[in-house]
């Protein structure tokens, strides 16, 4: 009898047993979830914060102050001989007519360092626009023409309310008399902020007002077409091949480990090859979108080779089977199933690579892709800059309005982003197939 | 009893097939007959031994496929009778580390020979698979891709025929003419199967190979696709892997038996069912394992 009772199990109340862990088991869940909400919304009040600070900081490089001036085009300023020819035109003394009409304005100014700090609140640009004007239309020459024309980048920050007013003059840019004739200018209504165009369709300046990010997106763009032409192509070719042709030996086994490990390399190693091969070597361009191109290529190859084998693995091994099945030759499987199926991964794959090739400037650096250019790129091999790289230098300016420019030029690379995103996920849910 | 039961489906297709025409059904049978008896083996294997890498699956296999017969293998899972079936088109040469020894001929040519392409075999040998894997393309897609990169069309209107009469040799164009240009993947699991089978008589293989087709079906695709295997013995020579024993009694004509990696016993497959030689078989066919 004992014997039996030992054996055999005791009965237990299991229902209670479960019921007393299910409060703890439910607990944990709970728990669970609310860290997860609040990571969450740790992520999200820190993306707010970063963007309410890049906008807020940026968004008034939308709009630049002009004022508005009459100026008397005088034919002994700009074309004494009256030829009429465009390289006359152009080389007239536009700057002096910006004087004359600021100075004309405030007659009453009289001392030389007073008469000098009211010709620095035209920017340099105003004659720059004068002189287009003229090109584009000689007739103007001798008019008296009423012109809307750009302030300094000083007055444009006090207009825009980020130099304070009321502090010490000691401890502004702009002095109280600039600030009369600025309000002086604003009673009589010819001070007005326009939409700043030329902040999207030049490159940079000295001069903040000037200074336009097209100039750097356009280097961007190029450099990327170079990019994704060169490391998409190559990138999927090296997966399909070591996915779907190579041997498996020691051989493709050391080849896959470099490239692994190339994925990791520090970025700026990649600048120094392309300044020892692309430049000392080759002798190609300095600071050239194609060799910008090359280097981030090289850099983005690994995560597209990486992401595109993954992508071809998790291509279902019965549709090779069917293709092989059919008496279709390997490369014939490939091409015309497994990688059609596999593209959305691949693309994935190069868009991570692209959004890391657009944000980089320290391979660049090696290149001389960091520096001050003012002509817009016109071609590949015309020297340019990035967006990253035209952050870093406004960043690095001393003045007030570069900062605004920095945020501007902040948005602007994430808008680029985004687009390239938007593009990608475009693609992607066209190559996507439906089973 | 399982003859019986094979018994009642023949009937049941000449009835059918003699509503259309009595004359035909029994030419064709006679001709058949004369075939089975007259014709030298279509396939012949002998000695075959598969290896996945050290690992042996097959042991010495020696079997002879005829023309025009539905060859059954059957046998409990892992036996080897799809490593035997994958040997008949070189389907085994994609795995990494396979490797075949023995002969197989087909129409008395060694088909491991270095002279034959793999492609050319695979148009002569097709192959349809246990879960039905049409591309995701059309159903019209499908057909045509074995035609196309074969080059047997010659123009468009060619591969158009091409594609009617493979969908409709495989029962299936009445069912998708009017979605010829939709996904073959949106079809039912039948229907796919059965694209499946069109497009691997699409290539106008002579050997077509089926890796248990019907497992994945319900009872009611099932009995479709063996109504059509029947009616395609009369212009292929078909090789079938099942686990079903009442699928194999059905549609074959012989039947052989795999176990563990040997190949037991291969005869009619009336002899097999009801009188065979070995004990294994005898179990095996009973219920007694596997």
């Amino acid at each position: 009898m004992t014997e039996l009772s030992t054996n055999t199990p005791k009965p237990r109340d299991v229902s209670a047993i479960v019921t007393a862990g299910l409060a703890k088991r439910y607990a944990a869940e709970r728990r669970f979830r609310a860290f997860g909400i609040a990571a969450i919304a740790i992520a999200v009040a820190f993306v707010a914060l970063l963007f309410s600070s890049i906008i807020g900081n940026g968004y008034t490089v939308f709009v630049q102050t002009h004022m508005r001036l009459d100026v008397e085009l005088s034919a002994d300023a700009i074309d004494p001989k009256g030829t009429r020819d465009a390289t006359v035109l152009a080389r007239g003394d536009y700057a002096g007519l910006v004087k004359g009409a600021l100075r004309e304005r405030f007659a009453d100014v009289k001392k030389r360092r007073d008469k000098r700090k009211l010709h620095g609140l035209a920017s340099q640009g105003a004659s720059y626009d004068l002189r287009n004007m003229v090109l584009a239309d000689p007739n103007l020459i001798g008019q008296r023409i009423s012109v809307w024309l750009p302030v300094s980048d000083d007055a444009d920050m006090l207009i825009k309310g980020h130099i304070p007013r009321h502090t010490g003059e000691g401890s502004r840019r702009i002095s109280d008399k600039e600030i009369a004739w600025l309000d002086a200018l604003a009673e009589a209504g010819d001070l007005e902020t326009q939409f700043n165009v030329r902040f999207f369709t030049s490159g940079d300046s000295r001069e903040p007002e000037l200074a336009g990010i097209w100039g750097a997106v356009v280097g961007s763009a190029l450099t990327l077409l170079v990019t994704i032409a060169l490391a998409f192509p190559s990138g999927v070719a090296t997966a399909v091949y070591l996915e779907e042709f190579a041997p498996r030996n020691r051989w493709t086994d050391l080849i896959e480990v470099n490239i692994n490990n190339l994925a990791a390399v520090p970025s700026i190693v990649f600048g120094l090859l392309g300044l020892a091969v692309f430049l000392n070597f080759f002798g190609m361009p300095r600071s050239a979108p194609v060799v910008g191109g090359f280097v981030l290529a090289i850099m983005t190859l690994p995560t597209i080779i990486i992401a595109g084998r993954v992508a071809l693995t998790s291509v279902p091994p019965s549709v090779r089977e069917a293709a092989y099945g059919l008496g279709a030759s390997p490369v014939q499987a490939v091409f015309h199933h497994v990688l059609p199926l596999a593209m959305p991964g691949m693309l994935t794959g190069a868009i991570i690579g692209m959004a890391r090739a657009l944000g980089e400037t320290a391979p660049l650096l090696m290149i001389g892709m960091v520096a001050f250019i003012v002509d817009i790129p016109g071609s590949f091999t015309d020297p340019s800059t990035v967006l990253p790289v035209q952050v870093y230098l406004w960043a690095d300016s001393p003045e007030r309005a570069f900062m605004e420019k920095t945020s501007a030029a902040i948005m602007v690379l994430l808008a680029f982003l985004i687009v390239m995103n938007g593009a990608a996920v475009y693609l992607r849910k066209k190559f996507e197939v439906r089973w | 009893m399982f003859r019986e039961n094979m018994e009642a489906d023949v009937t049941f297709d000449s009835d059918d097939a003699g509503r259309f025409d009595p004359d035909t059904d029994d030419a064709y049978s006679s001709t058949e007959e004369m075939a089975v008896v007259e014709s030298p083996p279509k396939i012949i294997s002998r000695g075959v031994d598969v290896f996945y890498g050290d690992t042996q699956a097959l042991f010495g296999v020696d079997i002879d496929i005829r023309p025009n017969e539905v060859t059954a293998l059957i046998g409990p899972s892992g036996c080897g009778k799809s490593t035997f079936l994958r040997c008949l088109n070189r389907m085994n040469d994609i795995i990494d580390g396979c490797s075949v020894r023995g002969s197989i001929t087909l129409d008395g040519r060694d088909i491991y020979a270095k002279s034959v392409d793999t492609v050319h075999l695979r148009a002569r040998v097709g192959m349809v698979f246990q879960k039905p894997n049409p591309f995701p393309k059309s159903v019209y897609d499908n057909v045509a891709y074995g035609p196309k990169i074969h080059g047997l069309a010659t123009d468009k209107d060619d591969l158009d025929a091409i594609v009617h009469s493979s969908l409709e040799r495989a029962g299936l164009l009445d069912e998708v003419k009017d979605r010829l240009h939709e996904p073959g993947t949106g079809l039912s699991g039948g229907q796919q199967q059965r694209l499946c089978i069109a497009r691997a008589i699409a290539v106008e293989p002579e050997v077509i190979l089926m890796d248990e087709p019907c497992s994945a079906l319900d009872p009611i695709a099932t009995s479709k696709i063996e109504d059509l295997i029947d009616e395609m013995r009369n212009n292929y020579t078909i090789v079938i892997v099942t686990h079903n024993m009442q699928q194999a009694a059905r549609v074959s004509q012989r039947t052989a038996f795999f176990h563990l990696g040997k190949m037991i016993e291969y005869g009619h497959t009336d002899t097999i069912f009801t009188n065979p030689n070995e004990v294994r078989t005898r179990d095996y066919i009973t219920g007694r394992f596997g």
